[in-house]
């Protein structure tokens, strides 16, 4: 052990009381960031699954309809000097023409992991004491669930009946509910100037209210027969391997499809950008515990050279260094610090655990019946190097005041 | 002169003497027969009216083996000298050999080191480690110094708190230890490196008649067994008289 560490040890319980209050404050501060991140980040995590279960990464849309300002903006042949994207001067085509086609196209990216051509249109859902709007989501069922989580949101029945059914639809719970409809029941869809029955072949639940208060899914031939779109496709919805990449891999898409192509992150941008301000600013609210210790840090090792000026004077008598008595000081921040971003580490993991077992009801965007949680290495690396940094700097300047010391003007202020 | 020499205990030590880097070569006016000197020291204190010529060209020197007092009422100049010679302070003119190297003008490091290889110091108040226990308080500079194994080091701080009388309370606390024991091992702490010289600001000052003579007997008796310099600063008549030189000082200067 080094001769200043040593000393830094004892030192340490001189001060023992105010010692403390700077280690409970590291170790509050730690844990507090610890787990504020981690429900944040578990709920932003929870958010993004929900999204790409239900709508998928990407989704390849309206067709655009290049205008004469926009393709004279974009330049003209390989020989062209600039090119210049512009939004401004588009049309877009409402839906998807030859949607085979393009999921063709889109076969050629590597990212792509599936795809499922989904048609869209109005309808009015009637029971013998109820009618309300819906929307109608023509699937073929097999590409639908490679691209969302449909078929682990089913919460009554199973999709094999609604494969095998053709007058079969997955009704959302809360329609279930307001409807009063179980599996098996019968409902009536008017769309188009038709009405047709249909046959409730399971019940799905996203957490997501306006889905689930919204969609009916049809099997795709029996979407077209009654929205009377007999060709073409609303959307195309994409799963991809790597749903970080989906910004690039739209924005390459939207180039080589010409159709409207939106990644996840575009569709959720204010969502994210909620959840983002959320987690940093928790982060910034919780650092106050750390900022105290290291403020309680500060004033502790300032005590402590006040006291301790004799034997530091004698400590540079005996040949310790300005860098060594400077080293003492800093030592026992170190050693406090260790111990608190320890203990905090841990204080931070069990809170997680325990805040993950709390009962919460959260319906919207997305549904739980708990607190959720990330469990993350790089909460606790944030959560440590923002202590140690604002421990450390606090305690550079008394340990540098420390250093400074003339051995000669305390040994001769306490002379008789 | 670098070599082995045995210690009162009959351990071998190695001599720090011209092993070490910062007395390798002797400088001009250095000598070697003297473990320190200085010439025309000039300090002053204080600043604006308030500016006190406290010391007005010393020259001094000591020899090792021998026991310089130096004595004169309070406020003469003499504890600023011992620090200068300690190289705590800085002259503002004149100049200081320890063991023929010239460190009046040397950086701080240099002067750091100096004092954990060449100087002992043994103030009036013990200054010891009060948390730690007297072995530990002994073993502190040799810690610094780093020559010895953890183990030598023990071995040799136990030898000096016996030669001192404190050899069955080398565990006990600074803090739990009498005034006149933990001064014996301030003494003790002083000696720890085979400085060549001790400087000893009012070593007794703060002792009964008994203890001071205890102190005074063990400092000079393991200096001379030593072979190191002491100049000790003392307003005790009694203990001047038993010095082999006794310097009076008067307003910053030597009087004859």
């Amino acid at each position: 052990m080094s001769p200043t560490l040593r000393i830094a040890f004892r030192f340490l319980t001189a001060k023992k009381r105010a010692m403390l209050m700077s280690l409970a404050c590291i170790i509050l501060g730690v844990g507090l960031f610890v787990v504020t991140q981690a429900t944040t980040s578990g709920f932003e995590d929870f958010f993004i699954k929900t999204i790409l279960g239900t709508n998928g990464a990407i989704k390849v849309e309206d067709r655009i309809q290049d205008t004469l300002r926009s393709m004279e903006a974009a330049g003209g042949g390989t020989d062209s000097k600039f090119q210049i994207a512009q939004k401004e001067g588009r049309k877009y085509i409402q839906g998807i023409e030859e949607p085979q086609l393009v999921m063709d196209a889109l076969r050629g990216f590597q990212n792509v992991a599936g795809m499922s051509e989904v048609l869209t249109g109005p309808a009015v859902l009637r029971s013998s004491f109820k009618s309300d709007s819906v929307k109608i989501y023509g699937i073929v069922l097999d590409n639908h669930i490679m691209v969302s989580e449909l078929a682990h949101q089913i919460v009554q029945g199973n999709l094999d009946e609604f494969r095998n059914t053709p007058s079969g639809a997955l009704v959302g719970k809360y329609n279930a509910d307001q409807f009063q409809l179980s599996v098996g029941d019968s409902f009536i869809l008017d769309s188009a100037g038709q009405s047709r029955r249909y046959r409730v072949a399971a019940i799905y639940e996203t957490g997501v209210s306006d889905i689930d208060k919204e969609r009916i899914y049809l099997q795709l031939n029996e979407a077209r027969s009654l929205l009377k779109k007999p060709t073409g496709a609303s959307f195309i919805q994409v799963s991809l391997h790597d749903n970080d990449r989906a910004p690039e891999d739209s924005a390459l898409m939207e180039e080589v499809l010409h159709n409207g192509v939106h990644s996840w992150q575009e569709r959720e941008k204010s969502w994210l950008s909620a959840f983002s301000a959320l987690r940093i600013s928790s982060a910034i609210t919780v650092s106050v515990f750390t900022l105290i210790a290291g403020l309680a840090m500060f004033n502790t090792l300032a005590m402590i050279v006040m006291e301790k000026t004799k034997e530091i004077a004698i400590l540079r008598s005996m040949g310790y260094t300005r860098r060594d008595i400077s080293d003492i000081f800093l030592w026992q921040a170190v050693i406090v610090l260790v111990i608190g971003t320890v203990l905090g580490s841990l204080f931070g993991a069990a809170a997680t655990y325990g805040v993950s077992i709390m009962p919460i009801r959260i319906t919207g965007i997305f549904s739980t019946k708990h607190y959720i949680v990330a469990w993350s290495g790089w909460h606790y690396v944030a959560a440590n190097l923002t202590a140690i940094v604002m421990v450390m700097v606090a305690s550079l300047i008394p340990a540098r005041r420390a250093a400074r010391f003339e051995p000669g003007d305390i040994i001769r202020g306490t002379s008789g | 002169m670098a070599g082995r020499r045995q210690s009162s205990r009959n351990q071998i030590l190695v001599s720090p003497s011209l092993s070490s880097p910062s007395s390798l070569l002797p400088s001009p006016g250095g000598s070697p027969d003297l473990a320190l000197r200085c010439e025309e020291l000039h300090r002053y204190l204080g600043a604006g009216e308030g500016r006190v010529h406290v010391l007005r060209g010393v020259s001094f020197a000591a020899r090792p083996g021998q026991v310089t007092a130096i004595v004169g009422p309070s406020g003469c100049g003499k504890s600023t000298l011992l620090y200068l010679l300690g190289l705590l302070d800085q002259p503002d003119g004149g100049a200081i050999w320890i063991r023929d190297r010239l460190m009046s003008n040397s950086s701080d490091l240099d002067r750091t080191a100096a004092r954990c290889e060449h100087i002992g110091f043994v103030f009036q108040f013990h200054f010891l480690m009060l948390e730690f226990s007297a072995l530990d308080n002994v073993m502190m500079p040799m810690r610094k110094l780093g020559r010895l194994t953890e183990a030598q080091m023990a071995d040799r701080a136990r030898a000096l708190l016996g030669d001192v009388g404190l050899g069955d309370k080398t565990h006990r606390l600074a803090t739990h230890l009498s005034g006149g024991e933990q001064q014996r091992v301030a003494v003790a702490r002083a000696l720890a490196n085979q400085p060549a010289i001790i400087l000893a600001d009012e070593p007794t000052g703060n002792l009964d008649v008994r203890n001071s003579t205890i102190v005074f007997d063990l400092l000079t008796r393991l200096a001379k067994e030593n072979g190191q310099a002491v100049v000790l600063v003392t307003h005790n008549p009694d203990i001047a008289k038993r010095c082999d030189e006794i310097k009076p000082m008067r307003d910053g200067e030597f009087v004859p």
